[in-house]
């Protein structure tokens, strides 16, 4: 019978490795929010998330995951069904009362708060980071969205003149909204070196083809969703008023993916730099420069 | 002589289709139970044991979250359902819904306001009370609503049925302008919650708002079932329903509370649901007939049966995700009803 002892502890010694590995049991994960899903899978988690919601469009593998709608109407049983270990969510989900539910389902829920700055960014990376155990990840993602955000600053210190720049969501002809302030569109717009056309509201608001000309925007910023809803370029430049502007006579139109440019995720300083090259051509030339200098 | 289906055997008919749907509601979801693993889900706590297995997840989630779900449905159909149907028969109006004196759209505007304005007040209160805070105001909304509509109606000490109806209806377009202003106020997130709200939802309901739904409809509609005889004769007109000895004002003003009772609770749970309090007392006028005695308890029945229905099409369409019921019931419900319309009468 020694044998077998010895067989056991043999068997127990080459095991070992593995169970080391996976001593961090897979878990499944359903992410809600874009950029809590970008995170995700920024921390190197991605591969155990199960389920999306449909704001979570990036990256490509989540497109082929179920969806459980969008993240503000949440079926509790919906959610349930793929069987998670963990829900991590914007505390944009809702509605609260399906929200209510899942944190009263026992199943760990992790709230990571949807803030339009930097610091919003680097909170939301640092919330999911701890939760999902990936806490070194976190520091050098924030690490790096800290440097590169720091660059870009550097670089627009020197360039004093801050175009007008008014932010457009559309879907469809005749449904434009314009960002106001306090909107993800306003704080990137500052964040890249403009500044928003319009101010004295709040959020979205539909815009008349007058005032629209009397805010002369120098650059029009737009989803790239948004442009194609309203025909491409051409069709921008057909919504009235459009053309009376600054932006519209020197056709200057800036397209960016929405979740890139309006998520404040992982990817927050790819967005300000792409746009802050957009905005600032002649800064991009040294840009570019440095860049390959640099890496 | 009538089929037993026609006849006495309507109640029994209606109950079993409840149950059925109720079960089939319980069974059938994002989650796969059969109706055996239900069974011996339910039977549990009862000391019944059936050799079904099943995981200790779904039963959980079978109490805490399809239960109440179900349970809310009934209770909402029944209530807007009965509510639908003694409108009718006091506005003796074919068209009359429970919308029509006002409770919806009171209800609807001020848990609107509740969502817009009250959102920075209500961030600062307990999440448990949250929840509560928008059917209770959508409550006392619905309520106000009807009382100025019943208040306008009012001359020298008579309720005019027909000034109350064009006063509805005039309060119902003053709220929708209320509504459209604070959408136009309103950000991105509070929209989706109005939107969500106005098209209506079972989901998120808990076993409080089962109580609460529960006690608020049984005790009107045990009021209104005993109203049928009373109904009946105001069939034959207001006057006549007073020579044959009915306090025809005093019906109206009980018929008309508990009624904004009864459907003011249901829209401020799960918000506004079109289209069963209109059409489930037909369907059961098509059925049997417009005997008020045996139209409103089944007009109930059928109206449970039909939210059940419409929730289980809500939950399963977009699995794991939800549409919105009030979608569900006029979408299937009126070509429904019009196919149903046009067999019964032979053509309009």
């Amino acid at each position: 019978m020694k044998w077998m002892r010895w067989g056991g502890w043999l068997a127990a010694l080459s095991f070992f490795p593995m169970i080391a590995v996976s001593a961090e049991k897979r878990e499944r994960i359903v992410a809600i929010g874009g950029p809590v899903t970008e995170i995700v899978f920024a921390l190197g988690r991605g591969s155990e998330v199960v389920a999306v919601d449909s704001s979570s469009v990036y990256p490509e593998a989540v497109t082929k995951l179920p969806q459980v709608g969008y993240q503000r109407s949440l079926s509790t049983e919906g959610v349930l069904s793929l069987r998670p270990t963990r829900i991590v969510a914007s505390t944009e989900a809702g509605p609260p009362q399906v929200v209510a539910q899942l944190k009263a389902s026992g199943i760990p829920y992790v709230e990571a708060p949807a803030q339009h700055s930097v610091e919003g960014a680097r909170v939301k990376i640092t919330v999911l980071a701890k939760a999902l155990d990936r806490e070194a990840e976190g520091r050098a993602l924030c690490a790096e969205l800290d440097r590169r955000m720091a660059r870009v600053k550097a670089l627009l210190g020197a360039n004093l003149v801050r175009p007008k720049v008014l932010f457009v969501y559309a879907r469809g002809a005749g449904t434009m909204n314009i960002a106001g302030a306090d909107t993800a569109a306003d704080a990137m717009i500052a964040l890249a070196g403009g500044v928003n056309a319009v101010s004295g509201y709040d959020g979205y608001k539909p815009m008349t083809p007058e005032a629209l000309a009397a805010a002369a925007p120098e650059v029009i910023l737009i989803p790239n969703r948004g442009l194609e809803s309203l025909g491409g370029v051409d069709g921008l430049f057909r919504q009235p008023g459009v053309s009376l502007t600054p932006a519209g006579r020197n056709r200057r139109i800036v397209a960016l993916d929405d979740l890139l440019l309006l998520g404040f995720g992982p990817r927050l300083a790819d967005a300000v730099e792409q746009l802050a090259g957009a905005l600032h051509p002649a800064l991009a030339e040294r840009w570019v420069g440095e860049k390959t200098a640099g890496d | 002589m009538k089929s037993f289906f026609h006849g006495n055997g309507a109640l029994p008919v209606s109950v079993a289709l409840v149950l059925a749907i109720g079960l089939t509601s319980l069974s059938l979801g994002a989650v796969h139970m059969s109706l055996g693993q239900v069974g011996a889900i339910l039977g549990q706590p009862l000391g019944i044991r059936l050799p079904v297995s099943y995981e200790a997840g779904d039963a959980a989630l079978l109490w805490t979250i399809r239960m109440p779900r179900v349970l809310c449905g009934v209770f909402v159909g029944a209530g807007l359902a009965l509510g639908g149907a003694v409108l009718q028969g006091l506005f003796r109006n074919p068209l009359a819904d429970p919308t029509l004196i006002g409770v919806s759209s009171g209800a609807a505007l001020s848990s609107v306001s509740c969502l817009v304005v009250g959102d920075a007040f209500l961030r600062r209160v307990s999440p448990d009370w949250n929840l509560f805070a928008v059917p209770l105001a959508s409550f006392a909304g619905g309520f106000l609503l009807v009382s100025l509509v019943w208040r306008l109606s009012r001359q020298e000490g008579c309720t005019q049925v027909s000034t109350m109806l064009l006063a509805g209806i005039a309060l119902n377009s003053l709220c929708g302008a209320g509504i459209g202003i604070l959408t136009f106020v309103a950000n991105d997130a509070q929209l989706r919650n109005i939107t969500f709200w106005s098209l209506g939802s079972l989901g998120g309901m808990t076993w409080s708002m089962v109580g609460i739904l529960g006690i608020f409809t049984l005790v009107p509609a045990l009021y209104l079932l005993r109203q049928a005889r009373a109904l009946n004769v105001l069939l034959l007109g207001e006057a006549e329903a007073g020579h044959l000895g009915i306090d025809v004002e005093s019906l109206k003003r009980r018929i008309v509370l508990s009624a904004a009772l009864i459907v003011g609770v249901a829209v401020s749970f799960v918000g506004i649901i079109g289209f069963v309090g209109l059409v489930a007392p037909h369907l059961v006028r098509l059925w049997l007939g417009p005997d008020y005695r045996r139209l409103l308890p089944c007009a109930a029945l059928i109206g449970a049966a039909l939210i059940g229905a419409a929730d289980l099409v809500a939950r399963l369409v977009v699995v794991p995700a939800e549409l919105p019921i009030g979608v569900v019931t006029a979408l299937l419900g009126a070509p429904f009803f019009l196919w149903i319309l046009r067999r019964e009468r032979g053509g309009l």
